[in-house]
């Protein structure tokens, strides 16, 4: 503002000094919204530029490769004697009937070393799908089918593109021999892309063709069962008790900071924790989801008490005062009216904390469920992964498989991220109350 | 300050406002306070406050923002008990029984002295369940019949039936700022207290809405001891029939509302009913 004097000496203020003054305002309000839209296009474009990169790597990864081979299951081979038992079935070699398959497909071949080569064309899995078929159905001895195995891992990425086949043969996984029976096996429409139910149906496996994610979702679930059973009423309990209950003195307010320092404590600390005192103390197993949920209870609790708190304080006190002005006592007024006004804001909060929980990996690692399982989890005590560590896990695997399973496993982390963040929001808004 | 019990009972000149029913059978204190001292932390908020609420009569504080009046009303149903640095000392008698005893149930104290509160408050419930709350928590029916019947009652005498008798179902905060204030004042009378606590009941409230609740609560005053605080000496000139002044934390003057309003005995009582201050 511009100050005049007048004749007298008193100080006059000018109109023309308030537009002057307004002018700038403004522009120092457009600035800060112009600073605030670009701030918020860095972080979506950052985030954009996130997800193409996992989507385009890991997108092919929900794809798998499979060759058709013409199979003999000639009886003197699988049922010499005709019993059409199981067992002299399950002892049958079904792997030399794949591989004669693959031989006869290229009669040219006869050198031990191509010959090993050509075997290599489709993956292990190849004889025990075979022989799951004939077990379904005995009454297929004696005939010969066409069978759509999975290929190899290698055949899988050359057929993707992932091999570059302009490489010099000695800088490619693949030799030229093999890209010609590729080439070959296309023209005679033996090769095809299909559908990878392996990635959700298998647990972890060396061959990156038959490694899944089903056995780390299995170990999730279990990890996040433990989590909730233990987090949500230990966590809304607390907060019930310091927001209602609790007299306001040191003490409370000693642990109010302490509940929020927790959340800030690292979590790898957690782990190490829940390897001495799950583990080592109380003698749990190694790399079982019940020692994982625990050890993520303790991350996930101040979560659940901060956000149960800030529902509950968002209840109006007047609500409050009219049930004990009617004579309801103080668990009447909490049960009947303050929890459930204030559920949705703990659900959301609880949903946030559990979906945090889901994403964490490092003190998973601390209690061992990095170990290599293969077999899918049956409960909470048997070992397991879980996503983030398999995520974790596959990353570190020098297969070109593996690198667009990663891609794949984080996809599928990020999914379930996405329904539980949905959900939290779906909930808040279905609930949400005026008052 | 304190005052003899008054056994008069010779029927009281009309207030000129509203012509009040008259008292029948002997006046007496349904509550009385001696000596109530209270603190927030180490603030001293009344000083020996001494008054009596008379049975079947409307008795109104009044008095300056921050003068106390609030609080005192929410001693007589130990409302302040939820505020953690809130002490209180003296005497507070529900009829013979000292409603600070330790061994006298807060809870028991709350259904017998209801409270309705400045903003209208009703639970986010529907019309049906906010009036049946209280009856339900405190199992006063036992069958729907029984519940039904007695929410009708509520609402009729809340004067708010006619209105919400075919929408019980929706929700008590879609209804207008007056009708949700009878709900409350229904909810209130639900329990079937002896004494309701009115703090400020009007003040959020239209002129009509407020004309509403005043004569409601002169129709209530029949079967209930009522309590008031306004911060409207209209209202209380119209609705009361004892008026307490208070100032400071201090009970300064307490009367038959016509002497107050019209011959105070005290120079202060005069300065802020004639607008001098407050």
């Amino acid at each position: 503002m511009t100050d005049a004097t007048t004749p007298e000496g008193r100080r006059r203020v000018s109109v023309q000094g308030v537009d002057l003054g307004l002018a700038r305002r403004y522009a120092k309000e457009r600035r800060l919204k112009w600073l605030g839209i670009a701030a918020i296009a860095v972080a979506l474009g950052l985030l954009a530029l996130l997800i193409a990169d996992v989507v385009l790597k890991g997108y092919t990864a929900f794809w798998t490769t499979e060759v058709r081979l013409t199979v003999d299951l000639a009886e003197a081979e699988l049922d010499p004697d005709g019993t059409r038992l199981r067992a002299d079935l399950e002892d049958a070699n079904f792997r030399g009937l794949v591989n004669d398959a693959l031989y006869a497909m290229f009669p040219a071949v006869e050198d031990r070393l191509e010959r090993r080569r050509l075997r290599g064309l489709v993956s292990g899995q190849a004889a025990r799908d075979v022989q799951r078929m004939v077990l379904n159905d005995p009454s297929l001895i004696g005939t010969t089918r066409d069978v759509w195995v999975l290929a190899d891992t290698d055949i899988d990425q050359l057929w993707k593109g992932n091999i570059d086949r302009d490489l010099p043969e000695n800088r490619r996984r693949v030799n030229d021999q093999v890209v010609g029976w590729v080439d070959q096996l296309a023209a005679e429409d033996r090769i095809r892309s299909a559908f990878a139910w392996n990635l959700f149906t298998n647990a972890d496996s060396r061959d990156p063709q038959l490694a899944g994610v089903w056995g780390a979702i299995v170990g999730s679930f279990w990890i996040i069962v433990v989590t909730t059973a233990l987090a949500v009423p230990i966590g809304v309990a607390s907060a019930v008790y310091l927001e209602e209950f609790a007299p306001k003195t040191r003490w409370t307010d000693l642990i109010e900071v302490n509940i929020n320092n927790l959340a800030a404590v690292p979590s790898i600390v957690f782990g190490l924790l829940g390897l001495a005192v799950f583990i080592n103390t109380m003698g749990l197993p190694r790399s079982a989801p019940i020692v994982g949920g625990l050890t993520i209870t303790l991350m996930t609790l101040p979560t659940v008490v901060v956000a149960t708190r800030a529902a509950l304080r968002a209840v109006p006190p007047s609500i409050r005062w009219g049930a004990l002005g009617v004579g309801a006592s103080r668990v009447q007024v909490v049960s009947h009216h303050v929890l459930p006004l204030a559920l949705p804001g703990i659900l959301t909060g609880t949903i946030i904390g559990l979906a945090q929980a889901l994403g964490e990996t490092a003190p998973l690692l601390m209690i061992g469920m990095i170990a290599f399982v293969v077999d899918i989890p049956d409960g909470p005590m048997s070992a397991s992964t879980a996503l983030p560590v398999q995520v974790y896990l596959w990353a570190s695997s020098p297969e070109r498989g593996f690198t667009e399973k990663t891609a794949a496993a984080i996809l599928i982390l990020l999914g379930f991220l996405i329904v539980m963040n949905a959900l939290a929001i779906y909930l808040r808004r279905r609930f949400e109350r005026n008052w | 300050m304190s005052e003899a019990p008054q056994t008069s009972t010779a029927p009281r000149a009309p207030a000129p406002q509203v012509a009040h029913a008259p008292i029948e059978g002997p006046r007496d204190a349904k509550m009385r306070t001696r000596a109530v001292n209270l603190w927030y932390g180490d603030k001293q908020a009344l000083f020996d406050v001494d008054l009596d609420v008379n049975r079947h009569e409307v008795t109104a504080l009044i008095g300056p923002s921050g003068c106390g009046k609030s609080t005192y009303l929410r001693c007589l149903n130990r409302m302040n008990d939820t505020i953690d640095i809130c002490r209180t000392e003296g005497e507070i008698y529900l009829d013979d029984r000292d409603i600070y005893d330790p061994d006298v149930d807060v809870v028991e104290i709350r259904a017998r002295v209801g409270m309705v509160f400045q903003q209208p408050n009703p639970f986010p419930k529907s019309v049906y369940d906010n009036v049946a709350y209280g009856p339900r928590i405190h199992g006063l029916v036992n069958t729907k019949a029984e519940l039904d019947e007695l929410v009708e009652q509520s609402l009729t005498r809340a004067a708010l039936w006619n209105e919400v008798k075919d929408r019980l179902g929706d929700p008590g905060n879609g209804l207008s700022g007056g009708q949700q204030q009878r709900l409350c004042i229904a909810r209130t009378i639900a329990v079937g207290p002896e004494v309701i606590l009115m703090d400020e009941p009007a003040s959020a409230l239209d002129p009509v809405a407020t004309a509403h609740i005043e004569e409601l609560i002169d129709e209530l005053r029949r079967d209930y001891t009522i309590c008031i605080v306004t911060h409207s000496m209209q209202q209380a000139a119209r609705v009361s029939q004892r008026t307490a002044f208070f100032h400071l934390g201090r009970l300064i003057e307490v009367g038959e509302t016509n002497d107050l309003f019209t011959n105070p005995q005290q120079q202060m009582t005069q300065d802020y009913i004639t607008g001098r201050f407050g």
